[in-house]
Formats: C-alpha cells, structure tokens, sequence
C-alpha cells in the first residue's frame, strides 16, 4: 500500500508550520507521528496534496508543571507521557491511558496532539482529557488562540481547529491521587475500545467521559449529575448511556454498547472508590 | 499532475550513512528493502498491525511502514542486518531464538529481534509483564509465543553471562 504523492515541507518551528499550512491551504496536513495519518493516506481515504512535517519542532515535546495545571507540549509522545513522573504523580490518569494506545511501537510515534487533532471518537486520549476538562492552545496566522477542551471536539473526527491552525499545547487539571480509572473494553488486546469510560475526580467533582458513544468523546453528563445530586455509583452508573449515539459496526450494536457503557462506568466508578 | 518531485535522502542505517533518490511518499520499509537493499526487515500487514517491519529509531522500536523515510533522516536507525557482529557472531538475542525454536516460518521474526533488542537494552532484567508488552506489537503466527518468551529469558542469560 503506497499512499498518493505529496509535496514535503519540514518545519523547524510552529510558527514556521503555520505559515507553511497558511501558504498551501487546506490540502496541506501536518505530518507529527504520522499513525492515524499514514493508514489513511495509504488506503487513500486522505490525499494530501502537501504534508508539512512538525516531527522535528523539538520546543514542543515537554511535560511542565504550571503550579495551577500541567502544560504538554502537542509533540508529546504517548511513551513520554505514559513514562513522565510529573503525570504519574500530577495527573496519572493522563499516564495510565496513555499506556493503553495500541501498542509499544505506536507509542513511540503517536502524539497528543495528533491523537487530539485527529479527534477520533474510539481514540482513548481525547476522552481522558475531555474528563478531565482543562484547555487546549491553537497557533494560526493570527497568533495563538485557548480552546476549553469541553469546545474542542465538534464532529466524527472534527474539531474547533481551523485548517490553518496548529494544536501547540494541552493544560491539563492536577488530578493527583487514587480517584480515576479508566476501563477500555476491547476483543483484541491493543485494538480501539469498543466502549470506553474514563472516570475521575477533578477538585472533588467526578467527570466521566465516553469512549466510542457518538461522533465525539463525550461528557457522560448524566452520570455526573446523578453523581452530585447524591446517587450511588450504581445508581449513577445506570444513566451512562442517556444522550448518546452509539456507533453500529462488526463488533457491536449500539443497544450493546449502551450496555456496556453502564457497565463499564459502574466499573470505573467502584474502582476509582467513588460510590 | 506534475511530475513527482524526488529527493535526496540521507539515512543512517546501522551505522552507515546511505544516500539515495526518493520520492516523499517512500516509506521507511520500502527505501530499506528497495533503495538499500536490506531486505531482512520484513513488510506484512502494511498498516501498522502486525509488527514485521519493526526497526529501531533511536534505539526505540518503531513501525517502518508507517514511517516515511525522508521523515526518518537525521535519525539512527538500526534493522536487523545490524544485530550479528561484523565476523558474523550472533546477538545474543539472536542466539537465544535459534536455540529455543523461537521461529518456524521466520517471517516475523526480524520484528520480534529488534522488539526484543530494545527490551533488553532499556530493561536488562525485565520481569514477566514488562516481556508482554513490550511483545504486544509483533504477531506471531506459528510460535503461539511461548518459545519466543523463553528466548527472551535465555537471552537474558546469556547477555549477563558476557559480561
């Protein structure tokens, strides 16, 4: 499988890639780790016409503690992100779902800011950090832009960035401690979640957020409000499957689905000793 | 359509500085086994599933078929053709899989080497969990895998024992 010929850029800086997608237009792409890319450039369900590779902005792979929040450079990879102490003790449900994309070799390549980017609704990471809530800062033409994380993700793999935008940086809450879990239910280890739940408590709230429910991650608003309102997790865990939209394919229907994200957040909930 | 541009590309591949003609598109695998002719890493499922073509890029095991090669330059790359000193010795970890039948048809098994390779050079005492997943992105089809844990472990013997 050979993908469609491109024209290549290198960028050595953001601003240098946001000038070159600014000056090639909307059939440019970033290339960062390439691995949602790549596979849809070879079965050519993308044909870039030019692909500006941000591999190589080295400012923009860092973890930082902000005081207030963690600051994540978008070129993170999940392997830095699974492996950095500062999420471990910060933020380690961030960690822990990094360490659950695909497999050692996709880690080493893939990034947050591309998996954000691609905004796939099965991908793990956009629903940990859609959980966790926090913003998300975009480079255009025009300067850099704050995205609340809660805005960022608007369609089956559309988000709030612009085609001349590039995602820079992810601020994260500090969620330290015991309370978080994901569950991630899948046939084939390594595989996307058929269904996902990723559970945590931020400053003494609980949110929960939704794997492969509908067109994008989403907010699990009803188990959240059930939660304050003072139901049990079981209680609560009832609820997860009111307003979504779950997808139909070869491993699941939606009313299963349904099932599972009860399920599964019951799960999440009793194992992050919320109840 | 124009005419696709080529590029001059630089890969340092064991060690080596390689040069050649390429167009963007070219995928790491391919100007590996194609450009260079180092056709010991192999190409199986193409999408970024089944661990064949895994090689190392900075010492990190990494899918070559999801790689563009122009987007590898400036890199240290290492393929299996590295592994076995110059007089033709055997890696250790090489050693280990031909003396506990850790390979029947063979074709995965230039992925598994280098997986394998990197395991041991980050973590020369891996305990049985880090093993597994650090193997949970090479399929194999014939082994069911067992054979290919006791490498591992033999491997680690006899790297320890070089010493």
């Amino acid at each position: 499988m050979i993908p469609a010929a491109f024209d290549y850029k290198r960028a050595g800086s953001s601003e240098e890639a946001v000038a070159l997608i600014a000056e090639y237009g909307d059939e440019a792409k970033f290339l960062a780790g390439g691995h949602s890319l790549l596979p849809m450039m070879k079965l050519r369900l993308a044909v870039p016409t030019v692909l500006v590779d941000i591999g190589r902005v080295g400012d923009l792979s860092y973890i930082d503690d902000r005081d207030d929040h963690i600051a994540i450079g978008a070129l993170a990879t999940h392997r830095s992100l699974e492996t950095s102490e500062l999420l471990i003790t910060e933020c380690p449900i961030l960690a822990h779902v990094a360490s659950k994309v695909g497999d050692p070799q996709v880690r080493h390549r893939g990034t947050i800011g591309g998996s954000l980017a691609h905004s796939d609704p099965a991908s793990d990471l956009p629903a940990a950090v859609l959980a966790l809530g926090g913003s998300l800062m975009a480079q255009g033409p025009n300067g850099e832009r704050e995205v609340q994380v809660s805005d960022f993700f608007t369609g089956y793999f559309e988000s709030a960035l612009s085609d001349d935008e590039m995602l820079t940086e992810i601020r994260m809450p500090k969620a330290p401690g015991d309370s978080w879990n994901y569950q991630k239910f899948n046939r084939r280890a390594q595989d996307w979640a058929i269904v996902g739940v990723a559970a945590v408590q931020v400053q003494g709230t609980t949110q929960v957020s939704l794997v492969n429910m509908g067109s994008t991650p989403l907010r699990a608003a009803a188990v959240e409000a059930a939660l304050a309102g003072g139901a049990s997790a079981v209680e609560a865990a009832e609820q997860a499957a009111e307003g979504t939209d779950a997808p139909t394919d070869l491993n699941a229907s939606p009313e299963y689905r349904a099932h599972l994200a009860r399920v599964l957040t019951r799960r999440a909930l009793e194992a992050a000793g919320i109840s | 359509m124009n005419a696709e541009v080529s590029h001059e590309i630089v890969l340092n591949v064991n060690g080596e500085v390689k040069r050649f003609s390429a167009p963007a598109r070219r995928l790491l695998s391919d100007a590996l086994r194609g450009d260079l002719g180092l056709t010991g890493t192999h190409v199986g499922c193409e999408h970024g599933v089944c661990g064949c073509c895994t090689v190392l890029i900075d010492n990190q095991p990494v899918r070559s078929c999801l790689t563009f090669a122009i987007a590898a330059q400036d890199r240290k790359i290492r393929t299996v053709e590295g592994l076995a000193d110059a007089d033709g010795e055997l890696h250790p970890v090489q050693a280990a899989f031909k003396e506990c039948h850790a390979l029947q048809c063979g074709f995965c098994t230039p992925g598994f080497l280098m997986t394998a390779t990197a395991l041991l050079e980050q973590r020369p005492n891996p305990d049985e969990e880090e093993i597994t997943e650090a193997l949970a992105g090479n399929l194999c089809r014939c082994t069911g895998y067992q054979n290919i844990r006791s490498a591992i472990g033999h491997a680690i013997e006899l790297m320890q024992s070089d010493i």
